[in-house]
């Protein structure tokens, strides 16, 4: 259902565009399409982030180390890592499980199963937010149980953490499994006719093949765990120093005016998607040189 | 060891892959499954290795039952159409795999896995390429490090997919000649896969001829080429002419028969040599090859395909558009309407 | 509902039942039951009671500007997003791979950093904002800002749809298509565009059902004010805010149906000029 999210792409080696005159535009209209599409990402994608640094470091580098070593911006440096600690290894210890069941085996409702994993990602984040307040909020369906037994889940970290891991769901499962399918079950069934049991099969062949895949699915996953805003609001209920994730307590700096220790805390988020963004780059680099040893690999006549 | 196949069925969905299959083969044997594709002879070969499971029968190794054993258990050297190379893994490290899993109470020591990597790599004669990854080697070598990493575990059975399936004309006609010389040295009952007749009659003691998920026929290359059990393997196993005719025969005399021959059985002459010779004009001939090929039609439309010797083609001055008489000189298989 | 396929049963491979069986059970509980949760208290109000909280004009301004706002920047996305996945395929220029690796910036960016950033810029006294204030257009707090924000949201999604589609194009169909004697334009828009065509449908509607639903980026651009710049997600927070459970699931079910409508109607679209492609 969700198709367009950044992933690998798999591609055939020897596609890399033939040039020939009979392709091409003519210099002017090129250059000028060329223009648009950089002057349109520029006006998109380089003005944002420009602005989120120089806002940052308007008041000094000094104010700035200020404004992210402040206690609540500690604490909420401390909550999101937290979160992120428990939801992306759960996430892909899912993921291994749902690409090893989806892209090794062929069952009946593979495809209603795909299309429920990938559901979190068109669920607005507020509704994803919003079930957790249903299932355990004060007037929810075990709100009551839980106020009894004094156990709090809304407004509470658990609850940050479950919505967490509720958004960040499909993310690790949807880099596996194309990857798995790409790669087949010859070497696996290779290695057992050799003799070796399940456990020592993923072990030494499926996980070294996957792991280009696994690492961007980690870290994609870690990036979105760490700044989602939208379902961790819904039910964090903004305490600050206790149930403060950053992105949250960036909202708040923002809307007390304090502009430049907003965009402080900002920045560390926006250095963490670059930082996302280049180990994207390098693992697909990486990834295709293994593609096309896997295309030599695997036969001329395939 | 030997393998028994008995009553074997498998179904996909409505599709029966395998139909009843009964097969034995023999210790030490080099047997081929012959047939097109679909026709169920890697379904086959899959089952026998455990890769896949029947849905009725079973299949014996020397005598025992191997359902009762895992895939993992069935010391089966397994051969893959497309080698299954560990791709992350040196060659030495794919032959050593096998090894190397075993649970620790009979896993052998470091120093002896090496040995006997060096020692199937000199046997597969690519002594050289130890240190390098599959996608550094050629198809060729590729296939022969596929059977050094089958054989480090010491299978006492060997099956091959389509083992020369995804090479080029001439390295796998080398590897067809290398794979016999090799079988006649270690002598391990082998299985393989193949759609290419040219192929099973090269190298095969013995031939499986598979047709729909069914046995057409179990014989020595020499018997299924010579003397076909169905039209199906008459005509799998290479080109032949149909020829409707009256029989001779006293016995079955005056039903309407048909006749199969084989293109090189067919001699050709000037004049009517019996009863048998058929007048047809030859509409084209290639001369290039060990024989002369050549199309031949007769006045009611059949075409007819005729092998001749170079000395004959020359002896005979043949030439495009001549009027021969083509007789059939052997049988290879007939048909008649009861 | 998962059985083994008997028609490609492989069961060779150990660990399905193992593996299938954890799936359907972390898939459940994390998301399966607390989404049904959203149905179910839904239900406990009467359709009077829902129809009254759906179609009461404050709410129906906020789905009206959601799904308003979500259109337009789908568009513009569809248009841009076209062009530079063309350009990005198509050409070579300094930079490029910075700029490919950039287009999916707005995917790993919190989206409250996307936010502020976006809502400095275009503020009255912002980088852009004050040149908009010159010529009388006001972006942030209306309409405009919240497409702004939702265009940046929904930016990748049509360009890495259509991008790997683009380089997989064999070049010989537009070769073959010149040598026939089409011009470039021709060969485009008859040849290469109904190609695209399913792609450019499924990025448009993935950009589309992620704008409906967008929360941090649009928040703080979008004024909030109701019945004119609230848009439906905050609509839920404030009735949430208040208690008010039954009117935040039944404003929620209408935002979650809607959108799963479009995504399988464009499904359906894609299906069908697929299949008129033979791609299916």
């Amino acid at each position: 259902m969700v198709g367009g999210l950044p992933s690998f792409k798999i591609r055939p080696i020897a596609q890399q565009s033939r040039s020939s005159h009979l392709r091409t535009e003519s210099g002017v209209i090129k250059w000028i399409l060329i223009g648009v599409a950089l002057l349109y990402l520029g006006i998109f994608l380089i003005l944002p982030l420009a602005c989120i640094f120089t806002t940052a470091f308007s008041k000094g580098i000094v104010a700035y180390t200020q404004a992210i070593t402040e206690p609540d911006a500690l604490a909420a440096i401390r909550l999101t890592l937290l979160t992120a600690l428990i939801a992306v290894p759960l996430n892909v210890i899912f993921g291994i499980a749902a690409s090893w069941a989806i892209a090794k085996f062929d069952f009946i409702g593979k495809n209603f199963l795909l299309t429920l994993i990938d559901l979190p990602l068109s669920v607005s984040p507020v509704i994803s937010g919003l079930i957790f307040v249903l299932l355990f909020g004060a007037q929810g369906t075990f709100g009551p149980w839980l106020i009894e037994h004094g156990i709090k889940i809304i407004f509470a970290p658990p609850a940050i953490i479950l919505a967490t891991i509720f958004v960040t769901f499909p993310l690790v499962a949807r880099e596996l499994i194309p990857i798995m399918k790409a790669q087949g079950n010859d070497e696996e069934e290779a290695a057992i006719t050799l003799g070796a049991s399940g456990f020592k099969t993923f072990m030494l062949v499926t996980l070294p093949n996957i792991k280009w895949g696994l690492l961007y699915g980690v870290i994609l996953c870690n990036a979105r765990a760490m700044g989602e805003f939208g379902a961790v609001s819904v039910v964090s209920g903004h305490i600050r120093g206790l149930t403060n994730t950053l992105p949250l307590h960036i909202e708040i700096l923002y809307n007390e005016y304090h502009f430049s220790a907003a965009f402080a805390a900002a920045s560390l988020l926006a250095l963490l998607a670059i930082v996302t963004l280049i180990a994207k780059s390098i693992i697909e680099s990486g990834m295709h040189r293994e593609i096309e040893a896997t295309q030599i690999t695997s036969g001329e006549k395939r | 060891m030997s393998i028994e196949v008995k009553n074997l069925t498998k179904i996909f969905g409505n599709f029966k892959a395998i139909d009843n299959i009964n097969l034995k083969v023999e210790t030490g044997e080099l047997v081929a499954l012959l047939g097109p594709s679909g026709s169920g002879k890697t379904t086959l070969l899959r089952i026998i290795a455990g890769l896949e499971t029947a849905d009725e029968g079973n299949i014996l190794f020397s005598g025992e039952d191997a359902r009762e054993r895992k895939t993992k258990d069935r010391n089966v050297g397994f051969v893959f159409q497309h080698y299954a190379l560990f791709r992350h893994m040196t060659v030495f490290d794919n032959i050593a795999f096998g090894l190397r899993v075993k649970p620790k109470k009979i896993r052998p020591s470091e120093d002896h896995i090496g040995r006997r990597v060096r020692e199937l790599l000199k046997l597969v004669q690519l002594e050289w390429v130890e240190k390098r990854y599959p996608w550094q080697l050629s198809g060729g070598q590729r296939q022969r490090i596929a059977l050094a990493r089958a054989l480090a575990v010491e299978p006492k059975v060997l099956l091959l997919d389509e083992p020369f399936g995804s090479l080029d004309a001439q390295v796998r006609k080398e590897l067809r000649q290398w794979l016999r010389r090799f079988h006649d040295d270690l002598h391990i009952t082998s299985l393989f896969v193949t759609h290419d007749q040219e192929e099973a009659l090269e190298v095969a003691d013995k031939i499986v001829v598979m047709n729909s998920g069914k046995i057409e026929q179990i014989g020595t290359p020499e018997e299924v080429y010579h003397k076909p059990a169905s039209v199906f393997v008459l005509n799998f196993l290479g080109n032949v002419n149909l020829f409707h005719s009256r029989t001779e025969a006293a016995t079955i005399s005056s039903k309407a028969a048909k006749l199969y021959v084989r293109p090189h059985q067919l001699g050709v002459s000037r004049l009517p040599v019996d009863g048998n010779s058929v007048k047809v004009v030859l509409t084209f001939i290639n001369p290039a090859g060990s024989s002369v090929k050549m199309d031949a039609k007769s006045s009611d439309g059949n075409v007819f395909q005729v092998e001749i010797s170079q000395e004959e083609y020359k002896a005979l001055k043949l030439i495009k558009n001549d009027e021969v008489f083509l007789t059939p000189k052997n049988i290879t298989y007939s048909e008649y309407e009861i | 509902m998962f059985a083994l396929n008997t028609k490609l049963k492989r069961r060779t491979l150990p660990g399905f039942r193992l593996s299938l069986g954890y799936t359907i059970l972390y898939l459940s509980l994390i998301v399966l039951i607390p989404l049904s949760m959203l149905f179910i208290k839904a239900s406990t109000l009467s359709f009077a009671q829902f129809w009254d909280i759906v179609s009461a004009p404050r709410t129906m301004a906020a789905y009206r500007l959601s799904f308003g706002t979500a259109l337009i920047s789908a568009s513009i996305n569809a248009v841009f997003g076209f062009l530079v996945a063309w350009v990005l395929a198509r050409y070579s220029f300094p930079g490029k791979r910075i700029i490919d690796a950039l287009v999916d910036f707005p995917f790993a960016l919190p989206t409250a950093v996307a936010g502020i950033a976006l809502t400095s810029i275009y503020s009255p006294n912002g980088w852009v904002g004050q040149y908009l204030a010159q010529i009388g257009i006001k972006a942030a707090y209306t309409p405009l800002g919240i497409v702004i924000a939702l265009t940046f949201i929904g930016l990748p999604f049509v360009v890495r749809t259509i991008e790997p589609v683009l380089q997989d194009l064999d070049p010989e169909i537009e070769e073959a298509a010149a040598c026939l004697g089409a011009n470039r334009w021709l060969t485009f828009s008859k040849v290469i565009f109904p190609i695209l065509l399913p792609s450019l449908l499924t990025g448009f509607t993935l950009s589309f059902a992620r704008a409906v639903g967008e929360y941090g980026s649009v928040i703080f651009i979008a004024g909030n004010m109701p019945g004119k710049t609230e848009i439906a997600p905050l609509l839920i927070i404030t009735k949430l805010e208040q208690y008010d459970y039954q009117g935040a699931a039944a404003i929620a079910v209408v935002m979650l149906l809607v959108s799963l409508l479009i995504l399988i109607a464009t499904n359906f679209l894609q299906w069908i000029s697929a299949k008129r492609i033979g791609m299916s």
